[in-house]
């Protein structure tokens, strides 16, 4: 009887130790999984106190999931998710503005526009061309350089693409179309696209996949995952097309609601250091404080000056009207076969 | 394995007189007991009812009702719904739908019954290994056969050739993967329903000089007829809600199921995803109608009389089994083969050196061996938490008297699961199990809440299972107990679930092996320390890491495997340890 109560005090000392030694944070993400130990480890080297619980799935799921808590929140933070995303929930009143420590490094491009803003940017992710090498050169493709040569009849049924209304990078892909070449020339562009199209995937980092396995010679997909798949040995080259790239803010925002504010707010200043700028930098040419980014391998060195100026806003408040002629024009179900 | 054929002993327990004709002083306390015992039955099933309404309902009118809501929550009537099908082209998806999953049914229901018929009706060796061969596409995961079917017949496919300058990604595609996992559903139904037949009816077509061919379609087909039309309705309603295999191999061919993962996943359009959703619900109910007639007129097909059926010797029909079954076991060895190589390949299809590398699963992101204990845990729960639920509803629902209006409610919200997407199911339980006023909101994010999702997904089939067998018990054996004076609830241990056992075990293993594969609910429902191996493995596929997602999906399948082998050992023990009982008489 003694030895039980002793240990069930010595239990009780313990609990008590590590809830002080320890908060825990529920955070949900979108990056990539292969990066999450790395990314609370080093977090962990300046903040042991804090113990992150990672909850990871692609963009679209995880979207969804924490809309669908929206009466009940679970997560304390999110770190890692599209720009576009953190809109939709900033809109629905799921977060809890917060300036920062060091939020004027960052370039105001990676920022909520909020003079407290909702969220703070960490990297962006850009689109870009997987083109099988091998593949190309069995079919005697040229090598494309720009949008405009994707149109050209000699890829017909070599290209695939994903689909925006499943998509996020589908829909960075049209929007930035859209911007850099107006509404008109935007469309007629990808009407011609969709002649060479051989299908729309409903993923965004599948065109790639497809590409590096030889299922398809050329995906329109976006450079991190190309980068990743040619580390592992696909025979790709990465096409960063002339005209400009689309491309998507990832960034951190703390949850509305979160008992943890405290601790919340240590990880979203972290997020922001030059240190975890640097850690970005090792998986994304851009980051979002200028200045800290060297070059990546399979990146092209310039990759700042390629991206367009994208206007999230307008893409956020046409995305509606664009899907809906997106589909219109080329979804299967709408295409009299 | 041996089946497990019961009976003979009833033959001389169906000879007492059903009116005993005694204890006149007792007859009034009998009625009386008799009354009090039917209300205690219908309150069980009641309660039955509130659980699956709590497990499945209650949950769906929280996402569903959102169809008729606009984003802000306020009623709009039928405004999503017209604005949906005004957006043009829907009746091809529609009719995309049904033309798929009507053909999937087709050709899952005729080569299951095939399968079936060789494996009752002729005595082929080795059936046990036929029968665990036939099974193994529900032991693995479903991105195993999308990335088999890709490395098949895809364009670097070392099949291509055999689809004529056809393409994977489409109706061929989604038909082939739909048919590979949907299969063993219709195989487990149909087995059920064949596996008991009255000998007595061969005896009979044989006193006739009926032709073999004659026998079969008056014997054979009128007996397997309820089994055919579950099959059929389950595979039918399976194959027009998914969306896993649609998403991954069917291009853009659109079908209604892939327009609900647009909807939610692409655009976080609830209200149009809970749409669709409605849409879906419809063709899956007019099948649970035709479903219910066809029930309304079976009748037991193995009474208290009845003669376990042994194939007579007979090389020819044995020799039409084997061609029957040959092409669903080559079809699925080539299918899980493929899988294996693709496991161990390092690059697939530039670097063909084979390797182990893949199976380093210490080493690897998405919760490598700490998801996959807990998909064991969450598998055991699922099973043990399931079986007891399904066998006693499906218990309370056959064998107890119970009024007709209830068994139709309990009919209905036990297959209603079956007509609904995991992915529907999963964003139905955030909504519901996470709402602040649910008082067991706690059991959010733990691996409670994936074990119930996970019986409630998949227990329509082990209600389907449980009730076929149950069915073929002849009512006398509860008359027989009665005058007896043994209660229902002896007869339960005694007789009926010693009899279902087989059914009770293949219950078991389905629920088990579903919840080490599934995906598509608990993908919104885990938590940071309930990581899912069946998650790990469409998140390494989704990273482009292909060898190692084929090589989890292996570990998966293994353990499945494993699992049916232990209850195939058990299969085995409790049909000899009961022989001696059944065949007393002989």
């Amino acid at each position: 009887m003694k030895h039980l109560k002793k240990a069930l005090a010595l239990a009780a000392l313990m609990a008590a130790v590590n809830a002080n030694a320890q908060t825990e944070l529920t955070v949900y993400t979108a990056v990539e999984a292969e990066d999450l130990k790395k990314y609370a480890a080093r977090f962990n080297e300046d903040h042991p106190d804090i113990k992150i619980n990672w909850v990871r799935d692609s963009t679209g799921v995880i979207t969804a999931r924490l809309l669908a808590e929206k009466e009940n929140p679970q997560a304390d933070v999110v770190w890692g998710l599209a720009g576009t995303s953190l809109l939709l929930l900033k809109n629905e009143g799921m977060l809890t503005p917060y300036a920062p420590e060091g939020l004027e490094k960052l370039s105001p491009k990676f920022r909520d526009r909020d003079e407290t803003p909702s969220w703070v940017g960490m990297d962006a992710w850009m689109a870009a061309v997987c083109v099988n090498t091998i593949e190309a050169e069995k079919n005697n493709l040229p090598m494309p350089t720009s949008w405009q040569d994707l149109t050209n009849p000699v890829y017909r049924g070599h290209v695939v693409m994903p689909n925006p209304n499943s998509s996020g990078t589908g829909f960075l892909d049209v929007s930035a179309w859209l911007q850099l070449m107006g509404e008109d020339k935007g469309w007629e562009f990808m009407d011609g696209l969709h002649q060479n199209i051989s299908r729309y995937t409903h993923s965004g980092s599948k065109p790639c996949k497809m590409a590096a396995s030889g299922e398809t010679s050329i995906g329109v997909s976006f450079a991190f995952r190309g980068a990743r798949l040619k580390e592992k040995g696909a025979p790709l080259e990465l096409v960063f097309p002339e005209e400009g790239l689309g491309w998507e803010v990832e960034a951190t925002a703390i949850v509305d609601g979160t008992d943890k504010l405290e601790a919340a707010q240590t990880l979203v200043d972290w997020s922001i250091t030059r240190q975890a700028m640097e850690m970005y930098n090792e998986g994304y040419a851009i980051v979002a404080m200028p200045g800290v980014a060297q070059p990546v391998e399979h990146f092209p060195a310039n990759a700042e000056a390629l991206i367009i100026d994208n206007d999230f806003g307008w893409a956020a408040s046409n995305r509606e009207a664009i899907l809906t002629e997106w589909a219109r024009r080329y979804d299967g179900k709408s295409e009299a076969k | 394995m041996p089946s497990f054929h019961p009976g003979k002993t009833f033959m001389m327990d169906s000879s007492v007189p059903l009116t005993s004709p005694s204890r006149r002083a007792g007859a009034l306390s009998e009625l009386r007991q008799r009354v009090t015992g039917r209300w205690l039955f219908a309150l069980l099933l009641v309660l039955g009812c509130a659980v699956l309404s709590l497990l499945v309902l209650a949950p769906l009118y929280t996402l569903l009702s959102k169809s008729v809501e606009n984003k802000a929550g306020d009623f709009v009537g039928l405004d999503n719904f017209a604005h949906y099908l005004s957006s043009g082209g829907i009746e091809s998806a529609f009719f995309n739908s049904l033309w798929v999953a009507g053909l999937s049914t087709l050709v899952v229901v005729g080569l299951a019954f095939m399968a079936a018929w060789a494996l009752t009706r002729t005595r082929l060796p080795m059936t046990g290994w036929i029968r665990g061969v036939l099974v193994l596409p529900i032991l693995a995961p479903s991105l195993l056969p999308a990335i088999s079917l890709v490395y098949l017949f895809g364009n670097q496919g070392v099949l291509k050739s055999w689809l004529f300058g056809a393409e994977i990604y489409g109706p061929i595609g989604i038909i082939m993967g739909s048919c590979f996992w949907t299969f063993p559903h219709a195989l487990m139904i149909l087995l059920t329903a064949m596996d008991n037949a009255d000998g007595r009816h061969y005896e009979a077509a044989t006193a006739l000089k009926a032709s073999p061919w004659r026998t079969f379609w008056t014997v054979t087909v009128p007996g397997a007829r309820y089994g055919l039309v579950s099959a059929a309705f389950v595979v039918f309603t399976l194959v027009i809600t998914d969306f896993g295999v649609p998403k991954v191999i069917g291009g853009q061919f659109d079908v209604l199921a892939t327009d609900i993962y647009k909807q939610v996943i692409g655009q976080q359009k609830f209200e149009m995803g809970a749409v669709v959703s409605v849409l879906l619900l419809l063709p899956a109910m007019l099948a649970f109608l035709a479903d219910r007639y066809v029930q309304r007129k079976q009748s037991a097909s193995f009474t208290a009389r009845s003669v376990p059926y042994r194939p007579r010797r007979d090389h020819r029909r044995d020799v039409i089994g084997a061609v029957m079954l040959a092409p669903t076991i080559l079809f699925i060895l080539a299918i899980i083969g493929m899988a294996v190589y693709a496991s161990f390949v390092t690059f697939w299809p530039y670097n063909l050196e084979l390797s182990l590398n893949n199976y380093q699963f210490g080493r690897m992101d998405g919760g490598g061996w700490g998801a996959y204990t807990n998909s064991l845990q969450m598998a055991l729960g699922t099973m043990v938490i399931g079986t007891l639920l399904v066998f006693f509803n499906a218990w309370l629902m056959e064998r107890t008297p119970q009024p007709r209006l209830l068994t139709g409610v309990f009919q209905f919200l036990s297959l209603l699961p079956l007509a609904v997407p995991g992915l529907v199911l999963g964003l139905s339980y955030i909504f519901f199990f996470n709402h602040p006023d649910n008082p067991i909101n706690g059991i959010y994010g733990t691996l409670f809440i994936l074990i119930l999702c996970t019986v409630s997904h998949f227990y329509a089939v082990s209600h389907l299972t449980a009730v076929t067998a149950l069915k073929q018990l002849d009512q006398e054996f509860e008359a027989v107990g009665e005058s007896l004076k043994a209660s229902r609830w002896r007869v339960l241990f005694t007789v009926t679930l010693p009899l279902c056992l087989p059914a009770i075990l293949d219950v078991a293993l389905y629920l088990f092996v579903n919840a080490m594969t599934t995906v598509s609910a608990v993908v919104f429902l885990y938590g940071h320390d309930s990581q899912l191996a069946s998650v790990a493995v469409l998140n390494m596929d989704e990273a482009g890491d292909i060898a190692p997602a084929a090589a989890m999906a292996i570990l998966i399948t293994t353990t499945c495997a494993a699992a049916k082998l232990i209850q195939g050992g058990l299969r085995f023990w409790v049909d000899r340890s009961t022989r001696a009982w059944r065949q007393g008489t002989e």
